[in-house]
C-alpha cells in the first residue's frame, strides 16, 4: 500500500480480543471474541475511507481502538507519525484534540440532562480553552456551522429531531479543530431524507477544514457517497481493500460481490437485471471462526484450500496497485456467482 | 376541573410564546417538568406545605419560649403539676399542650424535640447520600477489583443487625448526638450506594459516556457531571425516604434510653417518659407521637410524590395504593390539563426544520 507523509492514520496488524468469562465467584476465561483480527490499513490526510461490513463484524470495535477508547490486544495505530498505541489516558488527552468521533445513536450519544450549550462547549471545558462569553460564541459559531439555530443554545437534546441532534455531535466533533473524525455509522440511526443532509453536512465540513474521515457504515450507498476508498471487514478481518470505483464496480471478493447485490437498487429495472447472491447460513461466532479463509463456509466458490490456508491482502491480476483482496479465488468479471451458490445449495 | 382549566391556560400561553419568539423558550428542564407535575400531586403538596410548618416550628421554638414565658428544660412544680403531683392538662395555666411528668411545658418541648428530630434526619440523610452516592458512582464506574470490595463491604453493611450495633455503642461510647448521627448515616448510605452503582453500571454504558471519555474527559468529571445529574432522581427521591426513617431511628434510640440524654427534650425520651403517666395525662402520650407520626407520615407521602413526579410511567405501579384518589385526579386532569404528557408536549415546540 502506499505510504508517505501524506499519511494519517496508520493501522498495523490491529488485534482485539475481548475475554469471554464464565463462573459465578471464581471467573475464568473461557474464550476470546477475536473482534479484530489482524487488520492492517492506512488513511491517507484529508481523504475518507470508507468501512463496510454486516453488524458485529468488528468496524465498531476497530475504531474504538484508533480512537484509543478500549486498549488493543496487539499490533500498533499510528496517528500523524505518532505511535499512540495503548496510550495511558493522561498521555492520550493532548490527542483528543486531534482525533474525535461522531455516535451512531443521536439519542444515547448526547446527555439527556445537559443542554445543547453545555454539550458542545464540553470540549472548551475539558481542555480549558475558553470559558464565558468566549465559549458561548464559539458554541453559537459551531451551531451555526452544523446547520443549527444558534438561539437554541439551552435547549435539552430532546427537543430536537434525530438529525439535528447528529448535528449537535457534528458540532461537539469539530469544537477543538481534530484532524480525524471517526464517524460510527453516523447516519443509520436517522430517516434517508435526513441522511443524505448529514452526509453532505460531512463532505462540506471535510471541504473546508481538510478533515480525514474513517468513516463507519453498513449501508453501501452511504459509505459510495462519502468515500474515497473502502475496506470491506468480515468477522474481524478485512477481505478487500481499495479505491471506491473498482470495489464498486469490480469487486474481486465473493463476499464484496454478493453485499453489492443485496443492496436495494433505486432503479427496478436494473435491480431484475441484476444477479442476486443470497448467502447461505448465518455469520459464525467470532469466538470460534472458521479455520482458513473465514467466508468459506458461506462462500458460492469455496474449495478445500479455502478451509486449510488463510488467503492473504494481496494486489490480484488486472488489479489496480492500491486495490487488494484476500481470495484464493477472486471473482472475475462477468462471472455468475449467483448460480454457483445455487448449485451449491441444491 | 379549575386545575385543569389553569393547565390548559399555561399551555395556550407557551404556544403562543413559541409561536411568537422562538429565541426566548428556553428549554424546560427536568426539574421544572418535575415541579410542575408534583404541584398536581395534592397530598404530595399538602406533605410539603406540613414539613415547612413543622420546619418553621421548630426554627421558631426560642420565639414560643418567649410568648409563654416557659424554657424547655425548667419545671414548674407549683403551675406545672396538680395537688398530687400530676401533669396538668392542655390550656391549664398557660400550658398549652399541657405539662410532663416533672411539670415542664410539653409544648415547647415537643418544639424542642423537633430541632433535635429533624437535625438528625437532615444531617444524617445528608451525610448518607454523599458517601452513598460517592461509593456507588465508584464502585459502578470503576468496576472490577474496586467494585467487588465496595460492593460486598455495601452488602456486609446492610445485613448487620444495626439495632444491636446501635445500641452496643451507645453503651460502649456512652450515648451522645454525635453518635446517633454518626451510627445512623453508617447505616443509610449502605442502601443509597447500591442503587447509584445500579444505575451507575447502566449509565455508564451509554454512548453519551464513550463521546465524553473520547473529549478527554477524566473518570471523575464522568461521574460527577455526566452520570450524577442521571441518577438525581432516584437519589432525592430515597433521600426524601431516608429522613423519616433516620427520625423514627432517633427516636427509638432515645425512647431505649440510649440517644438524646434528659433533660434535652426529643420526641424518643419524652414517649418514654410518657409511659408512666399515660393513665392520668393522656396528652403526655399523643402530642410527641402525633408530632412523630405527622412528621414522618409527610416525609413518606412527599417521597412517594416526587418518585410520581420524577417519572410519569411509574404512576401506574406506585399509584396502586392510592389508587382512588389519583385516578379520579387523573379523569379530572384528562379532560383539561392532562398529567403528563401535554407538560411535555409544549415544551418541546419545533425547533426549526432540519
Amino acid at each position: 500500500m502506499n505510504a508517505g507523509d501524506d499519511v494519517l492514520v496508520r493501522v498495523e496488524n490491529l488485534v482485539k480480543y475481548f475475554p469471554v468469562r464464565a463462573g459465578g465467584l471464581i471467573r475464568r476465561t473461557v474464550g476470546q471474541v477475536q473482534a479484530v483480527d489482524d487488520v492492517t490499513l492506512t488513511i491517507p490526510r484529508g481523504k475518507t475511507l470508507g468501512l463496510v461490513g454486516e453488524t458485529g463484524c468488528g468496524k465498531s470495535t476497530l475504531a474504538r481502538c484508533v480512537a484509543g477508547l478500549i486498549p488493543v490486544t496487539s499490533g500498533r495505530v499510528t496517528f500523524d507519525g505518532q505511535d499512540i498505541t495503548n496510550w495511558p489516558r493522561r498521555s492520550m488527552r493532548p490527542m483528543r484534540r486531534e482525533i474525535q468521533m461522531i455516535f451512531q445513536d443521536p439519542y444515547g450519544s448526547l446527555n439527556p440532562r445537559r443542554r445543547v450549550g453545555s454539550i458542545i462547549g464540553e470540549p472548551f471545558a475539558i481542555h480549558n480553552i475558553a470559558s464565558g462569553t468566549e465559549r458561548k460564541r464559539r458554541v453559537q459559531e459551531l451551531m451555526e456551522r452544523v446547520g443549527l439555530n444558534p438561539e437554541h443554545y439551552n435547549r435539552f437534546p430532546a427537543e430536537f429531531s434525530g438529525g439535528q441532534r447528529q448535528r449537535i455531535g457534528v458540532a461537539r466533533a469539530l469544537a477543538l479543530q481534530p484532524k480525524l473524525i471517526i464517524c460510527d455509522e453516523p447516519v443509520s440511526a436517522l430517516d434517508v431524507s435526513i441522511q443524505a443532509q448529514v452526509l453532505n453536512l460531512l463532505v462540506d465540513l471535510q471541504r473546508d477544514y481538510g478533515l480525514t474521515y474513517l468513516f463507519i457504515a453498513h449501508n453501501l450507498d452511504v459509505v459510495r457517497h462519502v468515500s474515497d476508498s473502502v475496506a470491506v471487514m468480515y468477522l474481524g478481518r478485512i477481505c478487500e481493500l481499495g479505491p471506491k470505483e473498482p470495489v464498486y464496480g469490480a469487486p474481486r471478493h465473493p463476499y464484496t460481490t454478493a453485499l453489492l447485490s443485496a443492496a436495494p437498487a433505486a432503479d427496478p429495472d436494473a435491480a431484475a437485471s441484476r444477479q442476486r447472491i443470497i448467502l447461505v447460513g448465518d455469520v459464525p461466532s467470532p469466538i470460534d471462526p472458521p479455520s482458513g479463509c473465514r467466508f468459506h463456509p458461506r462462500c458460492p466458490k469455496a474449495q478445500p484450500l479455502c478451509s486449510e490456508t488463510e488467503p492473504q491482502l494481496e494486489v490480484k491480476a488486472g488489479d489496480a496497485a492500491t486495490h487488494v483482496t484476500a481470495c484464493h479465488f477472486p471473482v472475475m468479471a462477468g462471472e455468475n456467482l449467483a448460480a454457483a451458490g445455487r448449485s451449491e445449495l441444491s | 376541573m379549575s386545575l385543569g382549566g389553569i393547565e390548559v391556560q399555561g399551555r395556550e400561553a407557551v404556544i403562543a410564546g413559541a409561536a411568537l419568539d422562538t429565541a426566548n423558550v428556553e428549554g424546560r428542564s427536568q426539574w421544572q417538568l418535575t415541579w410542575r407535575r408534583l404541584r398536581q400531586d395534592k397530598v404530595a403538596m399538602a406533605s410539603l406545605v406540613v414539613i415547612l410548618i413543622i420546619v418553621a416550628l421548630a426554627l421558631a421554638a426560642p420565639l414560643f419560649v418567649s410568648i409563654v414565658h416557659h424554657p424547655p428544660n425548667v419545671a414548674y412544680p407549683n403551675t406545672g403539676e396538680d395537688v398530687a403531683g400530676n401533669p396538668v392538662g392542655p390550656g391549664t395555666n398557660g400550658f398549652w399542650l399541657g405539662t410532663d411528668g416533672t411539670g415542664r411545658d410539653l409544648f415547647i418541648r415537643i418544639l424542642y424535640g423537633a430541632r433535635i428530630s429533624l437535625f438528625v434526619g437532615f444531617v444524617t440523610t445528608a451525610l448518607g447520600a454523599v458517601a452513598g452516592v460517592t461509593v456507588g458512582l465508584v464502585a459502578g464506574y470503576f468496576g472490577g477489583f474496586v467494585d467487588t470490595i465496595l460492593a460486598r463491604f455495601t452488602d456486609a453493611v446492610l445485613a448487620f443487625p444495626y439495632i444491636v450495633l446501635a445500641l452496643s455503642l451507645a453503651v460502649v461510647v456512652g450515648p451522645s448526638l454525635t453518635v446517633i448521627v454518626a451510627v445512623i448515616a453508617f447505616f443509610s448510605w449502605a442502601a443509597i450506594a447500591r442503587i447509584v452503582r445500579g444505575q451507575t453500571l447502566s449509565i455508564k454504558e451509554k454512548e453519551y459516556i464513550e463521546a465524553a471519555r473520547s473529549l478527554g474527559a477524566g473518570p471523575f468529571r464522568i461521574m460527577f457531571l455526566d452520570i450524577l445529574p442521571n441518577l438525581l432522581a432516584p437519589v432525592l427521591v430515597i433521600v426524601t425516604l431516608y429522613i423519616p426513617t433516620a427520625v423514627v431511628f432517633e427516636a427509638t434510640l432515645s425512647f431505649l434510653g440510649l440517644g438524646i440524654q434528659p433533660p434535652v427534650a426529643s420526641w424518643g425520651n419524652i414517649l418514654a417518659d410518657a409511659q408512666n403517666f399515660y393513665q392520668v395525662a393522656w396528652w403526655y402520650v399523643v402530642f410527641p407521637a402525633a408530632a412523630l407520626l405527622i412528621t414522618t407520615l409527610a416525609f413518606n407521602l412527599l417521597g412517594d410524590g416526587i418518585r410520581d413526579a420524577m417519572d410519569p410511567r411509574t404512576e401506574r405501579v406506585f399509584a396502586a395504593g392510592r389508587g382512588g384518589l389519583r385516578a379520579r385526579r387523573n379523569k379530572t386532569a384528562g379532560t383539561g390539563g392532562g398529567l403528563d404528557a401535554p407538560h411535555v408536549a409544549p415544551s418541546v415546540p419545533a425547533a426549526g426544520g432540519n
